[in-house]
């Protein structure tokens, strides 16, 4: 059964120094207020894993609480880089990051495999391009029934999984829909989840192609309206374009970046 | 003055390659921006799929994200992450993919994951992989659109992401991927394609008040231009209205 709680808790609970976390959300529905928290917090050396780190990780890389990256796409939709994301990689600043890097069906499967309590999965990908050497969680494999050349990829299991979703009922069952991402299965895959919700009703109404999570499937639930600014929630808020648009300057500069941090995180009280 | 941008030129060239009915893999930029510009003028029973599991999306603006609301709200079906690239991707069951590319070679071959020094400590990090590999795998063709120039037309990619011709003919098979791979590479000079024989791309088409001479001298490679390459048509007044109003609602 999923405890609600506050945000401050259900982080304080579920999130540990050296954890691997992944904050799922495809484009949609991404926690970014429970990133925050996180940051608040002060958590250290963590293996962040998303398949589009977005803002989301830049903020976390860039507030120093990552000492690895797993990940698929690091750009900032539509605009261009990810500027702390970069200068971890590029200049080790405020860290050195360490980076396991694949292609997006390859984190998609690596997800399904942990969530289906598999050492690996595989797939028709990867071949011939420069992944397959630096990523060691990459490794051909052949085909016990055919002989076809394939790629396996190993599972992912990290130790929590924080998401948000539109809607919670009062016993912690959770309801997400719209673009449902890889969700199910990185809370499916993880030790602990945590969910931040729009809203907490007293029944989930049914919908059309929404995921239901039940209440046993979640550690900590938490009521936080629009957690996913600046991404979004079908049917409660809309996506941010201009502050996705507007990070790549804030980003950019450090100390630009410091002030940021400090005026709209570490002073923010925790909700 | 022409009366339209070398941009427009190459957008609109690449939303000619679309046929109508065509399944089309759709990435975010200038692919979304041709893409959606075919199916608002002589395609519109393009089936736009977008990598956040977005099925015949028909968004009425151009969405600056591959998860933008607009693309759910519109599309015939929503599926998971998973779903999109095991179950539709992977099978052969899209037409043509649409991709970028920061560095290109004469092979087809895309980097857009890091530039100079090497992969630990890269000059440049881009932002990765993403769907392509498996886009430039798997979809029955691929299209690149890229802007020309020394710095993206390169001899060879610092990093292979995505998978052209490899180091040249064979090497597809070689590699077990089962689409045909990239048919042409649009830019903002003109089209290439590919040689049948050599796999090496060629200039087939130039746009107009283009020079051969621009088309080498922003290649990092010695291109090849073929014998008498055909002019291709400016944009239609219709192209460019649509594409326009398109940018407009950005």
């Amino acid at each position: 059964m999923a405890e609600i709680v506050s945000l401050a808790e259900a982080v304080r609970l579920a999130v540990r120094d050296g954890d691997t976390v992944a904050m799922e959300g495809f484009t949609h529905l991404i926690p970014f207020a429970a990133g925050h928290e996180v940051i608040r917090q002060g958590r250290r050396d963590l293996t962040l894993v998303r398949m589009t780190p977005d803002l989301i990780y830049d903020q976390l890389i860039g507030a120093g609480c990552a000492k690895k990256l797993i990940f698929s796409w690091g750009g900032n939709p539509g605009v261009g880089s990810l500027h702390r994301f970069r200068d971890a990689v590029e200049h080790g600043w405020p860290r050195p990051l360490e980076i396991e890097e694949h292609s997006h069906a390859g984190m998609a499967n690596r997800y399904v495999a942990g969530a289906s309590g598999l050492p690996f999965a595989v797939l028709r990908g990867y071949a011939g391009t420069g992944l397959v050497e630096e990523t060691a969680t990459i490794k051909p494999i052949t085909c016990p029934f055919t002989g076809e050349a394939l790629m396996a990829v190993r599972a992912l299991n990290p130790d929590v999984a924080i998401i948000h979703a539109q809607q919670a009922d009062r016993n912690g069952n959770v309801q997400l829909w719209g673009i449902t991402g890889v969700q199910k299965e990185a809370v499916l895959s993880s030790e602990r989840a945590v969910v931040t919700v729009e809203e907490i009703v007293d029944s989930l109404a049914p919908r059309p192609g929404a995921i239901v999570l039940p209440t046993w499937t979640v550690s900590y639930v938490a009521h936080v309206p629009n957690g996913a600014h600046p991404s979004y929630a079908a049917g409660y808020t809309d996506r941010d374009n201009d502050y996705y648009v507007a990070w790549d300057a804030i980003a950019r500069d450090r100390e630009t970046f410091g002030t940021w941090l400090e005026e709209h995180v570490l002073a923010g009280a925790a909700v | 003055m022409t009366g339209y941008t070398s941009d427009e030129m190459m957008t609109v060239a690449a939303a000619r390659t679309l046929k109508d009915g065509m399944t089309c893999f759709v990435g975010i930029g200038l692919p979304s921006a041709a893409a959606n510009l075919a199916r608002a003028t002589h395609a519109p029973n393009l089936v736009l799929i977008y990598e956040s599991g977005t099925i015949a999306a028909k968004p009425g603006r151009l969405p600056l994200s591959i998860g933008d609301g607009i693309l759910a709200d519109t599309a015939d079906a929503v599926i998971s992450v998973p779903e999109i690239f095991n179950y539709w991707l992977q099978p052969g069951r899209i037409d043509v993919g649409f991709l970028g590319a920061a560095q290109i070679d004469k092979y087809g071959n895309i980097n857009t994951t890091v530039i100079g020094g090497d992969y630990g400590s890269p000059e440049v990090r881009l932002p990765g992989a993403g769907g392509a590999p498996e886009i430039a795998a798997s979809c029955q063709e691929v299209i690149v659109v890229v802007r020309q120039s020394r710095r993206t037309f390169v001899e060879k990619v610092d990093f292979v992401t995505s998978v052209g011709y490899g180091d040249g003919p064979g090497a597809r098979e070689r590699l077990g991927l089962r689409g045909r791979g990239p048919q042409k590479i649009i830019t903002d000079l003109g089209v290439l394609t590919p040689d049948p024989e050599t796999c090496e791309f060629t200039v087939t088409a130039i746009y107009p008040g283009v020079s051969e001479e621009t088309v080498r001298q922003r290649s990092g490679w010695g291109v090849r231009i073929a014998a008498a390459p055909e002019t291709a048509d400016p944009p239609s007044a219709a192209e460019l209205q649509a594409l326009r109003d398109f940018q407009a609602t950005r």
